[in-house]
């Protein structure tokens, strides 16, 4: 797409109006997955598996739909066969075929009249069960004798003689490996693992499902992106695409956990034969049983550097397990291991591994922080190696426009140098540290997102502006599309409105991922609103006899334009849609598009510590961001972009893992046991804005919302190296894991 | 089994509902009197984001059986603006973008103003600390604690 690089000067975008659907989510009103109902509705409930790998000899629900109020009961035996690829994966997933696959895989579900009446029908199933041998752990689930999860799992891309759990296999790199390595002055290698962390979005999935056996249906959830829903239940189910209708309601966070289904083919099913509404809520220890967490790893690295400084060479090998199915996000780890930096010998191998777990779902800059836990940690010990300042060692290493990425292409304009030199100004990294304190640095990168995207304006009937965007409204991105449609318009922010459209009012919108709503949506909006400015200045060049090129859009109105226009006095939008019916009819702009012109976003963490040596305890004493943002819209929720992702970082770091028994079963499903950050663990997160414009987006903009995740890994593992003198390399750093490091080192 | 009849009061209306013994405060609220102010997050009392006041005392609304409720007053987030006019929390809220999906504010807010009831003018630890059986997700927790600080200092001055 031409574009003419991007708009500097700004009336409206860069200030912090209230975002439009705050009223409603401050008073309670905002209708959530669970908060819609549906005349006649039934209440789902679904049977799981207590196993974490056995064959399904026999479901018989004959006690259960004996029970007074039960509608339905639904096994795979209700959905259709021959799916192939990821469709095939999807229905497995959502439910259990031939096998369980993991601890919490969907079994049966029953429609009843009542939630509790469900829920006791679900006792009544009976499941006959042959227990298997199995496996969670990614480097056991690639030894000799681990059992295998399913045979012919892998794709064309592993190598013979590999485990049938290896079900792909990456290689890529540059240059001379050994060459480069012996350039350096010092050379450091050392392995890796992190565990599996939940996205531990607030709310748990949710639907309301009314699907008739005409085979046309609507569907009422929670999600990140209504035509993925919409894609995925017609294929699991075999209906036609525009048959089904889903709306999404608010979404009480996703961090890319709502991008897929889980819940909503089922819902369907059980509507379907039912004959009646039913409405599907998750329970939060369903939410962490059976819904993706993100993958775990292991890793090892070698990095060499010279006594300046200066890179030599990196490798790095990333062993990845996304639970019982492929899609372990390993290709964007080896992408983005070593992406930060400019080097000339480089090499990266990866594997997707296949264990009894739940099947893995994108979680905020996936696949990126366990890459850059183990590199960014390795960066630092070469740096302790050779005496060098962290921050001058990156700024030597850093990539800029022009640099060959480590995975291929020249980056384009990015912003790495920019914010390391501001986290190198920020008083944070001066401040003076007590015993037992220490600090950590890293930086990360994450490559955003365009996706296909389809958007409407329309001008109303008193001139203010109805925007219709396709992705879902996850963290007060109505304000900035809001923003920036009365940029475009040049009209008060105030005067715009912004919904979020069903599956059967707009064309297709990838979900709100990838970093991509404010960036992919507000490009369409511009778009849309040039188109319907175009229009505008036609009705009043039409108004005023003279041709259209002779009139201009600024500040809300149409004003004549050139020498010999013509004196006339501008109209405003108002004006214009007064009389719109009568001068050739309602006037609209739209826009659909695959943008790919999006921005990568670097950042750079400093992280203060204080771990304490009688319990290992590590507390977060200060904490900064900075972090490129193209150019902040709304700079309120590019902040809170900033610290929501840093402190979803710190939460995997320091306290949250998934524990499995040796009976394969997760043993911390409850947020007791599963513990994210609160606010007493914390202090405030700071923030530095960097805006280096992205020349893919008018306004400038690059997505903000991942990036954030991916150095608080190994900022705070390179604090607590500093603090204690010794380096972890197992996530989390619990308590227990640090004191033993401490006896260990004493 | 049959019901249990409830009568109580909630947000300064007199309401009745018919439960199962078995059924929540939360439930009831939600299912039987369409208040769905109050979300179920974790139904284990971990997430604060059922959060009500009962008789002046903030609960998770998922650890409380809807029959406790009989002859109690109950406050949830649905009452918390009054006259059509936000409090000032609700306004802090909104204007230091102290919420980002939304689906914790409730809880959030009834949490804070039972703090600012029973200490108004609380330190940033004491609030962190009293909040910190709300969990968010989303904004990492800073610009909730500048909002209530916020609020707080706008109430003491009014007041």
């Amino acid at each position: 797409m031409a574009l003419d690089g991007p708009k500097q000067d700004f009336k409206y975008i860069g200030t912090r109006p209230e975002r439009p659907d705050g009223w409603d989510k401050v008073t309670g009103k905002a209708r959530f997955g669970a908060d819609f109902s549906m005349p006649g509705m039934l209440h789902g409930a679904i049977l799981r598996s207590p196993h974490a790998h056995a064959k399904i000899i026999k479901i018989d629900a004959t006690k259960a739909l004996a029970l007074k109020g039960v509608k339905a009961v639904v096994t795979r035996a209700d959905f259709p066969e021959g799916l192939e690829g990821e469709d095939w994966n999807i229905q497995e997933n959502v439910m259990a075929g031939e096998k369980a696959l993991y601890d919490g895989h969907a079994v049966a579900a029953v429609a009843a009249t009542s939630q509790l009446i469900a829920r006791d029908a679900l006792k009544l199933i009976e499941v006959e069960y042959e227990v298997l041998p199995h496996v969670t752990d990614v480097d056991k689930a690639m030894a000799e004798d681990a059992p295998v999860i399913r045979e012919g799992a892998a794709d064309y891309s592993v190598p013979e003689g590999m485990h049938p759990n290896v079900v792909r296999y990456m290689e890529s790199g540059r240059g001379d490996l050994e060459k480069g390595f012996a350039e350096a002055d010092l050379v450091i290698e050392e392995s890796f693992t992190t565990e599996a962390a939940h996205q531990g979005y607030i709310e748990p999935h949710a639907c309301v499902a009314n699907l008739g056996a005409d085979g046309k249906g609507d569907l009422w959830c929670c999600t990140q992106g209504h035509w993925f829903v919409r894609q995925m239940c017609t294929a699991v189910l075999g209906l036609e695409a525009t048959q089904l209708r889903v709306t999404p309601s608010e979404i009480g966070g996703g961090f890319g956990g709502k991008t897929t289904v889980f819940i909503d083919p089922v819902a369907l099913a059980l509507s379907r034969k039912a004959g009646r509404p039913v409405k599907l809520v998750m329970s939060r220890s369903e939410v962490l049983r059976a819904t993706g967490p993100t993958a775990s790893a292991s890793m090892d690295i070698k990095m060499g550097m010279t006594k300046e400084g200066k890179i030599t060479a990196a490798s790095g090998t990333f062993r990845m397990q996304g639970g019982a199915f492929p899609g372990a996000p390993v290709d964007v780890t080896t992408m983005l291991a070593f992406a930060n930096y400019d080097i000339e010998h480089v090499h990266h191998v990866g594997y997707d591994v296949m264990t009894n777990r739940p099947k893995q779902a994108a979680y905020r800059a996936p696949g990126a922080p366990m890459g850059a836990f183990a590199t960014e940690s390795v960066l630092d010990e070469l740096c302790r190696g050779l005496g060098l300042d962290p921050i001058e060692t990156r700024l030597k290493n850093a990539v800029k426009e022009g640099t060959p990425a480590t995975f291929g292409p020249k980056f384009p304009p990015v912003g790495l140098i920019e914010t390391l030199e501001e986290a190198r100004a920020h008083p944070n990294y001066s401040v003076k540290l007590g015993p037992n304190q220490g600090r950590g640095v890293a930086s990360g990168y994450w490559m955003n997102w365009g996706g296909e995207t389809s958007a409407s304006v329309a001008i109303g009937d008193d001139g203010s502006v109805q925007v219709s965007i396709g992705t879902v409204d996850i963290g007060g991105s109505r304000a900035s599309m809001a923003l920036m449609a009365a940029e475009a318009f040049g009209i008060p922010y105030e005067n715009v409105r912004v919904s979020i459209a069903d599956t059967g009012s707009l064309g297709i919108n990838e979900p709100t991922h990838g970093s991509r709503a404010t960036f992919a949506s507000g490009l369409a909006i511009i778009e849309a609103s040039r188109e319907a400015t175009r229009k505008l200045c036609q009705r009043a060049a039409d108004k005023w006899g003279i041709d259209a090129d002779a009139v201009t859009w600024e500040d809300g109105c149409a004003k004549p334009s050139g020498p010999n226009a013509g004196e006339f006095d501008p109209l405003t939008i108002a004006e214009i849609a007064a009389e719109m019916g009568s001068t050739g009819g309602p006037i609209s702009g739209h826009h659909e598009s695959t943008p790919d012109g999006f921005g990568g976003s670097f950042g750079t963490h400093v992280v203060d510590v204080e771990v304490d040596p009688e319990t290992g305890r590590t507390t977060i004493l200060r904490y900064l961001v900075v972090q490129d943002a193209g150019k902040a819209i709304h700079p309120a929720y590019v902040e809170g972009q900033f610290q929501g992702g840093a402190v979803q970082g710190i939460g995997w770091t320091l306290n949250e893992e998934y524990i499995y028994g040796e009976d394969g079963r997760l043993q911390n499903p409850i947020f007791l046991d599963y513990r994210v950050p609160v606010a007493s663990d914390l202090p405030m997160i700071d923030t530095v804005i960097v805006e280096v414009p992205n020349p893919g987006h008018p306004y400038g903009v690059r997505g903000v919302g991942e990036t954030g995740i991916t150095p608080p890994l190994p900022a705070i593992a390179n604090a607590v190296r500093d603090a204690i003198g010794v380096r972890m390399k197992k996530l989390p750093l619990t308590p227990p894991r640090v004191l033993a490091a401490i006896k260990a080192r004493d | 089994m049959s019901k249990i009849h409830v009568t109580t009061k909630v947000n300064g209306d007199e309401v009745e509902y018919l439960c199962e013994p078995r059924e929540t405060l939360l439930d009831c609220l939600r299912d039987h009197l369409d208040l769905t102010g109050a979300k179920e997050g974790c139904g284990t009392g971990d997430c604060g984001a059922c959060s009500v006041t009962m008789d002046g005392r903030l609960v998770c609304s998922c650890l409380v059986l809807g029959a406790e409720a009989q002859g109690k007053e109950i406050a949830t987030i649905e009452g918390m603006a009054e006259d059509g006019a936000l409090h000032p929390l609700q306004r802090k809220f909104i204007e230091h973008a102290a919420l980002q999906c939304g689906i914790c504010t409730p809880g959030i807010l009834v949490a804070a103003k039972s703090l600012l009831e029973k200490n108004p003018d609380p330190t940033e630890t004491e609030m962190r600390y009293w909040l910190a059986g709300n969990l968010c997700r989303c904004t990492g927790y800073d610009k909730i604690i500048r909002a209530v600080m916020d609020a707080a200092a706008e109430m003491r001055e009014a007041s």
